[in-house]
C-alpha cells in the first residue's frame, strides 16, 4: 500500500492554499497509508548565500540554543519551531555547506531536507493528525509532494516516514516495494552515500544521489531505476522547479495523475485529485509504464516550460473523461 | 438537477456509499423498488454499486474508484466518467459501460455479461476472463487478457505487451498494433464465423464505425496446457 499525492501550482490562487489543498489529498490517502505521513512543500525560494534546512531531533532538543550554535556558526536568517521535535532554520549559507555543517556540529540532528525551497515534514502520525500538528492549511508553495505510509520494509519511526531528500531541494515518495535493497545499500555506503535506516524507499532516495553526483540527469537517473532497482514502485520526485513521476514496469502500483489550467496533480488514486478545485473539469489519465513524467518552470532538465513532457500523444488526447 | 420521472437520485458528496449499495442489493427483492438509479458526485469512491443482482438501470455521474460494479449480476451499470482498477471485477452477467478510462485489471475474471470501455483500459485488461465479454473502444496496457479461460476480449486500438500470455480458451481481437504477444499466444485465422461474432460483439457494445474486418484473432497456441516431462528442464 502506501499513498502518494503530488500537486503543481499554476495559479496564484492554487498556490495560497498550496498547504490547504496537500493536507485534503493526504488526509483522502489515510486508508493507503495510517502509519505516518510527510510532505515536502516548495515555498519562498531563497537568493544565493542563503538556505533551509528541515531539521529532526530523535530525543529532547532545546531548538533555542540549536539556535545559538547555527547563528555562531553560519548565520541565522529565520527560524521557527514545528513541532516539539521539528524545527526549520534559514541560514546564511549555501545549502551543501549548511548541511555539511550540521552533520559535523550538530551530528545528534538530522537534516531531513537542505536546499534553497524544500521544506521537508514527517512523522509517525495519521494522515489528519499529522497535516494538523504541523499545521498544513497554513502553508502557501508552488508545489508539494506528499506521502502516506504503510509500513511494510522497516520500522515505523520518523526516519523512516517519506518524503526522503535526495540532495539539495531534491526529494522521493514511493509506493511499493523493493526487493534488492540490502546488496544496493551496501553498494551505495562504499559510495559514500549516507543511508541512516533499513527502510528500502531510503535507498531508492540514496540511488538517485548517487546517480545525480556522478553526473546523470535527474530523467538518466530515473531510467536507471528502471535497470538497478528490482521490485515494484511508482515514484514521485521532487525539485526546485517541478516534479517527476515513475512507475516500474510491471505497475502493479497505481498512479493517476491529473491537469487543469490551475494545476497538475498526481496521487495513488483520483479520491485524492477529486478534492481539489476543477477536479471534475481536469484532464485525468493513468501515467504508462517505466516512463519517466516530469514538470517543471526551468533549471535543470525541464528545459524552459511549464507543461507534461514524457506523455505520449495518443493516449491522454483519447483520456479525456466523458 | 433534473432526473427523469422514476429515477432515484444519490448524491454521494456527503458519503452514504454504504446504504446506497444496501438499498441497491434490497432491489433485487422489493417489487416496488426503483429500477433507474443515478448516482452523483461518486468523488472516486471505491465499489460504487458492487454485488447488485437486480434488472436495475444505474448510471453513475463522474469519476468512480476501485471495484466499480464488482460482482454484477443482470444490472446496467453506466459511469459517465473514469474507472478505477478492477471494474466489473468477477461480473457474472449484465452490463457494465464506462465513458472514459479503466485503470487496470478491468474485467478480472468475470464470468458473464458485457463491458465496454469507450475510452482505454490500461495493463491485465480482462485478466483471467472466465466467460464475459470486454469490448474496448481505445488501447490497452500491457499483459492483456493474461491466463484467460474463455470469453471474448475486442480491442479496437492497440494492445501493450505480452497480450494473451498464458491464454486458454478466450478469444482475443485487435484492431490496431499489438506490442507484443505473450507466451502461448499466436494469431490465428479471422474465418467468417469469427467476423460474425465480432460484429455482434460491436453491435452489443452500441460502438458504431469499426470494420469488424480490420481486427486480428489471437488465441492459445496450446502448448502450455500440461506439463511434459520433456520440459522438465525448464522448472529447474
Amino acid at each position: 500500500m502506501c499513498g502518494i499525492v503530488g500537486l503543481y501550482s499554476k495559479s496564484p490562487a492554487v498556490g495560497e492554499q498550496l498547504g490547504a489543498h496537500l493536507a485534503r489529498m493526504l488526509v483522502q490517502m489515510s486508508g493507503r497509508g495510517p502509519d505516518s505521513a510527510g510532505v515536502a512543500i516548495y515555498r519562498d525560494p531563497l537568493p544565493a548565500g542563503e538556505s533551509k534546512l528541515s531539521l529532526h531531533a530523535n530525543g529532547p532538543v532545546d531548538w533555542t540554543a540549536v539556535e545559538a550554535r547555527l547563528a555562531a556558526g553560519l548565520g541565522v536568517a529565520a527560524a521557527e519551531v514545528l513541532a516539539e521535535r521539528h524545527a526549520r532554520f534559514t541560514v546564511s549559507a549555501e545549502a551543501e555547506e549548511a548541511e555539511r555543517w550540521v552533520e559535523r556540529e550538530l551530528p545528534e540532528l538530522h537534516v531531513m531536507s537542505a536546499g534553497r525551497a524544500i521544506e521537508i515534514y514527517k512523522e509517525a502520525l495519521a494522515p489528519e493528525a499529522f497535516a494538523e500538528r504541523f499545521a498544513l492549511d497554513r502553508l502557501r508553495g508552488s508545489h508539494a509532494l506528499g506521502h502516506t505510509r504503510m509500513a511494510t520494509e522497516s520500522r515505523v519511526t520518523t526516519e523512516g516516514s517519506h518524503p526522503f531528500s535526495t540532495g539539495l531541494d531534491l526529494c522521493l515518495v514511493h509506493n511499493g516495494s523493493l526487493s534488492n535493497h540490502n546488496r544496493l545499500r551496501r553498494m551505495l555506503r562504499r559510495e559514500g552515500i549516507s543511508i541512516r535506516t533499513e527502510n528500502d524507499s531510503e535507498v531508492a532516495a540514496g540511488y538517485l544521489t548517487w546517480r545525480l553526483r556522478e553526473g546523470a540527469s535527474l530523467e538518466q537517473a530515473l531510467e536507471g531505476c528502471l535497470v538497478d532497482l528490482d521490485g515494484f514502485f511508482t515514484f514521485a520526485v521532487g525539485t526546485a522547479d517541478g516534479f517527476a513521476v515513475l512507475r516500474d514496469p510491471i505497475a502493479c502500483k497505481p498512479a493517476v495523475m491529473a491537469e487543469t489550467d490551475e494545476w497538475v496533480a498526481m496521487a495513488s488514486e483520483y479520491r485524492a485529485l477529486a478534492v481539489l478545485p476543477g477536479a471534475e473539469r481536469a484532464r485525468v489519465w493513468e501515467p504508462e509504464p517505466a516512463r519517466v513524467y516530469s514538470w517543471g518552470r526551468g533549471s535543470h532538465d525541464a528545459g524552459d516550460r511549464e507543461s507534461l513532457s514524457g506523455c505520449g500523444a495518443a493516449r491522454p488526447a483519447e483520456a479525456t473523461p466523458a | 438537477m433534473t432526473v427523469a420521472e422514476g429515477v432515484e437520485l444519490v448524491d454521494l458528496a456527503a458519503g452514504g456509499l454504504r446504504e446506497l449499495n444496501a438499498r441497491l442489493h434490497a432491489a433485487a427483492g422489493e417489487g416496488g423498488a426503483p429500477r433507474a438509479w443515478r448516482i452523483v458526485n461518486p468523488g472516486g469512491r471505491h465499489n460504487v454499486a458492487v454485488g447488485l443482482d437486480a434488472a436495475v438501470d444505474v448510471e453513475v455521474e463522474g469519476h468512480v474508484g476501485y471495484y466499480c460494479a464488482g460482482m454484477n449480476q443482470r444490472a446496467t451499470v453506466r459511469v459517465r466518467g473514469n474507472a478505477g482498477v478492477g471494474v466489473a471485477e468477477n461480473m457474472m452477467s449484465g452490463t457494465v459501460v464506462v465513458h472514459g478510462d479503466a485503470s487496470q485489471s478491468a474485467g478480472a475474471t468475470a464470468r458473464g455479461g458485457l463491458l465496454v470501455v469507450h475510452g482505454n483500459a490500461s495493463a491485465r485488461c480482462a485478466i483471467s476472463l472466465k466467460g464475459a465479454d470486454v469490448v474496448v473502444r481505445g488501447s490497452i496496457g500491457h499483459m492483456g487478457a493474461f491466463m484467460a479461460q474463455r470469453g471474448r476480449l475486442v480491442v479496437c486500438g492497440d494492445a501493450g505487451d505480452s497480450l494473451g500470455d498464458s491464454l486458454y480458451e478466450a478469444r482475443v481481437y485487435v484492431r490496431g498494433e499489438v506490442a507484443g504477444l505473450g507466451a502461448d499466444c499466436v494469431e490465428k485465422e479471422l474465418r467468417e464465423e469469427h467476423l460474425a461474432e465480432l460484429r455482434a460483439l460491436l453491435l452489443d457494445a452500441g460502438i458504431e464505425g469499426v470494420d469488424a474486418a480490420g481486427f486480428r484473432r489471437y488465441g492459445s497456441a496450446r502448448t502450455l496446457y500440461s506439463f511434459k516431462v520433456d520440459d522438465a528442464g525448464s522448472y529447474a
